[in-house]
């Protein structure tokens, strides 16, 4: 698929790093992900960051409307979407000042010279008679280009208004981008000829194609870059982002399970399009529900559940804190839930688009008593499926609910991901209790402890679950407090028998030695990478990155107490850190960020140096 | 060959609790009569669902030997509605109050009445909050007295009725905890309708506020104070020699008096209807409030719409009938995807 360009030279680069940016309404976020489709399809490995504003149409080219899109593409293993990027391409004088001082020295900094104007200019902050490019040319290679002139030169016989011919010119520029990096161009034809007809199909053909013919032509582009295919893992690839891994986790789990979903959700960012994109699969039998609000979401699956179903609700921080007293009543139920929290940065509000791992301990904790739920947390969008999976069947297995936590860096960005062949996922059909000889509702299985799953329409039964204090075995209303402290003892030994079945964790370098790097979440490529820079440069530092965080993979402990030290980095005030420090009474360091922003590789690389240092002096 | 049903008697839907309200609380009388309806409609005892939310009236599943889900405060609709949406052949029943229905759980009565889930909500209406002893609820009357409105409650009441014509509810019914006949007719009725049967039970509690709504409980106060709903049949009242009759004039009631003899039609009394497509009669009807009128008892409502359960399973089936059942390797590898080889 790659083309060599005709007349120009090329020259080979390992890896790029792009970042879109312009105003909310410049279409950045579609071009980026067109951008990302035809990487993906070029064969390279590839990480995303999409950055947008809460705001649907902040007021046009001011600093609050800026949308960034961020994509990292190599030859070779891509963990994160770079933590500076070697390339920017700016709409508007509000997006070079909002992300310029992202940019690595040195780095090509495209912009829109059209969108350069005086008004624009004082609308990003700028004095009216600055030059902000005359400051940035020492400092950046700026290529200036006359972006909507020539998209409007492109489209000018064409009968469609001039507002809307406009809105096309973001394809200039990523036609322009298919040419300096050898993408192929058909990926995002093929999909303009499936969305649009007539003559804005034509305008946006031919816009794609002029910004790929300027490339070819224009002297402001010497060469153009080819970056080989990445070696990885043979198979058939897709590109994914964690809220469609999610979603079709979830479609996987009723086809693997053979029993029909109910997703139950009350619409919140970034979890909604989970909502819209299950709500696609009716055809598997999913049943979707948007709910009046957050609690009636987890109310009516948890109903869902008692009636058969396997049930989900999806939301985020603000909607999990709603969700608990539920949460606890399927605890004290004892049935099967799978509630998935796509973080978020907070606290309250928050940031509602930007990046936070926040909510670790409201999934421990957020409940009235003693309340324990398994918890687990997907590391890469692709992970996203599999962690629904098996979420589902943990969920099933021991008759509890399972909490999911993702973040809204891994529901947004993308990956390419290796799709798993159905023979390789665990099929787990499941098998409600129909035999009505000696049934009793909280009668446990001796392995597992959970109690059976007696659905109703099942003859002979019938029963009542409830919040109220249960006898053991029988179910019945109790105010026995032996038997309450029982039940509680039970319930709190069910969700730790799961470590019994848990892989113990891997470690990614040395088992023993002077630093563990233990993370949790979306941090996992920025963890990886800054931990394989460090051992790269000698330093006995290792890695692990817990999916388990309740309970714990059987081992931790034991690998925790092999290194000197433990450094925890999170988005947030040092939560992981915490439930180590309790349980297992090491004295881990917190890397903490709440920044809305994921890690950069620096800050974590840093940080160990300065440990390693500490320790030596 | 062919298997017997067995017949079912109330016994049957008992289960082996031990039933815990206060001595005189009408729950007793409204349990007992759910219990005597239940064989007579049809269904296996294990296609019963009972759902409630928190307060007096929602240990009621405790107490019925069917399947039954005690959950938490004012969500039984939303827990009803998970149900019925995932198992449409199940008979799923919500038991609330009005504290749990109109105050915390105002929100899911509304939606879920809206939606038209095909549910019986039997509201337990007692004006006041008993498991938590004794506080106003949001039907106590104005100036009502209680240990959180020691100088008297100053919020409006709200009227259920009122409540779910406003959401929609495609059924509404009033009914009294010791009526049993009457209670009981409703409750088949209800269980016959197509969609959400929301029905009032007017309930005594005898050690919070005992005696609310003796005036249309007791058999001689009552020809006064109720207006008995009967479709087809005229708003009138009264004992023989004082009939009064409800005139609608612009969606405003008043009160005729009516001679001996008189034909109440010639009068212009509302005949009373269930099917009006349009809600306004019914609320008419809903506002006649004591003491200024009587009380009406009945059906006010009975129209058909869709159910959401049935649209939700038709879209499913529609879905597999247009696309094919779902296919999940080809999910994964729809669009656009490529291949790594060695």
């Amino acid at each position: 698929m790659q083309r060599p360009t005709v007349g120009k030279p090329t020259e080979q680069i390992e890896r790029v790093a792009i970042r879109f940016c312009g105003d909310s309404g410049d279409g950045i976020q579609l071009t980026g992900t067109k951008f990302t489709e035809s990487t993906a399809l070029a064969g390279n490995d590839l990480s995303t960051l999409p950055d947008f504003p809460a705001e649907i149409r902040a007021p046009a080219g001011t600093l609050a409307g800026v949308s960034g899109f961020q994509i990292h593409f190599s030859a070779t293993d891509v963990r994160t979407p770079a933590d500076h990027p070697d390339v920017l391409v700016a709409f508007n004088p509000a997006a070079l000042r909002a992300n310029i001082e992202d940019v690595r020295p040195g780095g090509t900094v495209i912009i829109n010279g059209d969108a350069f104007n005086k008004k624009a200019l004082q609308r990003a902050g700028y004095e009216p008679d600055d030059d902000p490019l005359e400051l940035l040319r020492d400092r950046f290679q700026v290529v200036e280009i006359p972006v909507t002139s020539l998209n409007r030169e492109a489209i000018k016989d064409l009968s469609i208004g001039a507002r809307e011919g406009d809105r096309s010119k973001n394809f200039f520029a990523l036609g322009l981008m298919y040419w300096l990096y050898n993408r192929p161009i058909e990926p995002t034809l093929r999909w303009l000829e499936a969305r649009f007809r007539g003559e804005v199909l034509e305008a946006n053909i031919r816009v794609l194609k002029a910004g790929y013919a300027f490339g070819e032509t224009t002297e402001l582009f010497p060469r153009s870059y080819v970056i080989p295919r990445a070696k990885i893992q043979p198979g058939t690839y897709r590109n994914i982002t964690g809220n469609t891994a999610l979603a079709w986790g979830i479609v996987a789990a009723s086809v693997q399970m053979e029993r029909p979903v109910f997703l139950g959700a009350y619409p919140i960012t970034p979890a909604s399009d989970v909502l819209h994109e299950v709500a696609r699969f009716r055809h598997f039998g999913v049943k979707t529900f948007q709910a009046e609000d957050e609690i009636a979401a987890i109310s009516a699956s948890i109903g869902a559940s008692f009636a058969g179903h396997l049930a989900i609700t999806t939301t985020s921080g603000p909607g999990m804190v709603l969700k608990q007293e539920a949460l606890g009543l399927a605890v004290m139920t004892e049935l099967p839930l799978v509630v998935v929290d796509i973080q978020r940065s907070g606290p309250s509000t928050g940031m509602p688009t930007k990046i936070e791992q926040g909510d670790l301990l409201l999934a421990m904790f957020g409940r009235n008593s003693e309340s324990p739920v398994p918890v687990l947390a997907a590391s890469t969008p692709g992970d996203c499926f599999y962690t629904i999976l098996e979420a589902f069947r943990l969920a099933v297995r021991y008759m509890t609910p399972v909490v999911v936590l993702s973040d809204s860096y891994l529901a947004n960005s993308a990956e390419p991901w290796l799709i798993p062949n159905l023979d390789s996922l665990v099929r787990a059909p499941v098998r409600y209790r129909t035999d009505p000889k000696d049934f009793q509702p909280y009668v446990r299985n001796g392995e597992t402890l959970a109690r059976p799953w007696a659905i109703p329409g099942t003859p002979g039964l019938e029963h009542r679950i409830g919040g109220l204090s249960k006898q053991e075995n029988t179910g019945n209303v109790s105010y026995d407090p032996i038997n309450n402290a029982r039940m509680i003892a039970l319930r709190e030994e069910k969700v730790a028998r799961i470590a019994a079945e848990l892989p113990p964790v891997e470690v990614t370098g040395d088992d023993r030695g002077d630093l563990l790097v233990v993370g949790w979440g979306g941090t996992h490529g920025a963890i990886a990478s800054a931990v394989a820079s460090a051992r790269a440069d000698g330093l006995s530092v290792s890695a692990i990155h817990l999916r388990h965080l309740n309970p714990f993979p059987p081992n931790l402990g034991e690998v925790l107490s092999a290194f000197d030290q433990v450094l925890v980095p999170e988005l947030n005030a040092g939560q992981l850190a915490m439930l180590l420090r309790s349980r297992f009474l090491v004295d881990a360091h917190s890397l903490s960020k709440i920044q809305g922003q994921p890690f950069k590789v620096q800050e974590i690389r840093t940080r160990i140096d300065e440990l390693l240092q500490a320790q030596e002096a | 060959m062919a298997e017997t049903t067995p017949v079912l008697t109330s016994k049957d839907f008992t289960s082996n609790q031990d039933v815990r309200w206060c001595p005189g609380c009408g729950d007793y009388s409204i349990l007992a009569n759910v219990q005597r309806v239940m064989p007579d409609l049809g269904l296996p005892r294990e296609n019963f669902v009972f759902v409630s939310g928190i307060g007096c009236s929602s240990r009621f599943p405790y107490y019925m030997n069917t399947y039954g889900m005690h959950t938490i405060h004012g969500r039984a609709p939303a827990f009803a509605t998970g149900i019925k949406a995932a198992r449409p052949e199940l008979s799923v029943w919500v038991v609330t109050g009005d504290g749990d229905g109109l105050s915390i759980g105002g929100n899911h009565l509304l939606h879920t009445i809206r939606r038209n889930v095909d549910l019986q909500i039997l509201l337990f209406n007692n004006r006041v909050y008993g498991l938590t002893k004794g506080q106003y609820s949001p039907t106590s009357r104005i100036g009502m007295k209680t240990k959180s409105t020691p100088d008297g409650a100053i919020d409006h009441p709200i009227d259920p009725i009122a409540f779910a014509l406003g959401a929609g509810a495609t059924f509404v019914a009033r009914t009294i905890d010791v009526h049993a006949p009457h209670l009981q007719e409703v409750l088949r009725r209800a269980h016959e309708h197509k969609g959400t049967a929301f029905i009032e039970i007017l309930q005594n509690c005898p050690v919070y506020n005992d005696d609310e709504w003796i005036e249309v409980e007791d058999r001689k106060s009552r020809i006064e104070a109720a207006l008995d709903l009967e479709d087809g049949q005229p708003l009138v009242w009264g004992a023989e020699d004082q009939r009064r009759g409800i005139r609608i004039e612009n969606g405003i009631p008043s009160i005729v008096h009516l001679g001996v003899g008189e034909d109440p039609v010639n009068k212009g009394i509302a005949i009373h209807h269930e099917r009006h497509e349009s809600p306004a009669y019914a609320f008419a009807l809903a506002s006649l409030q004591r003491p200024d009128f009587p009380l009406p008892i009945g059906v006010f409502r009975a129209v058909e719409k869709s159910t959401y359960e049935s649209l939700l399973e038709q879209q499913v089936e529609s879905a597999i009938a247009r696309r094919g059942r779902g296919d999940l390797a080809a999910l994964l590898n729809s669009g656009d995807t490529w291949t790594v080889s060695d």
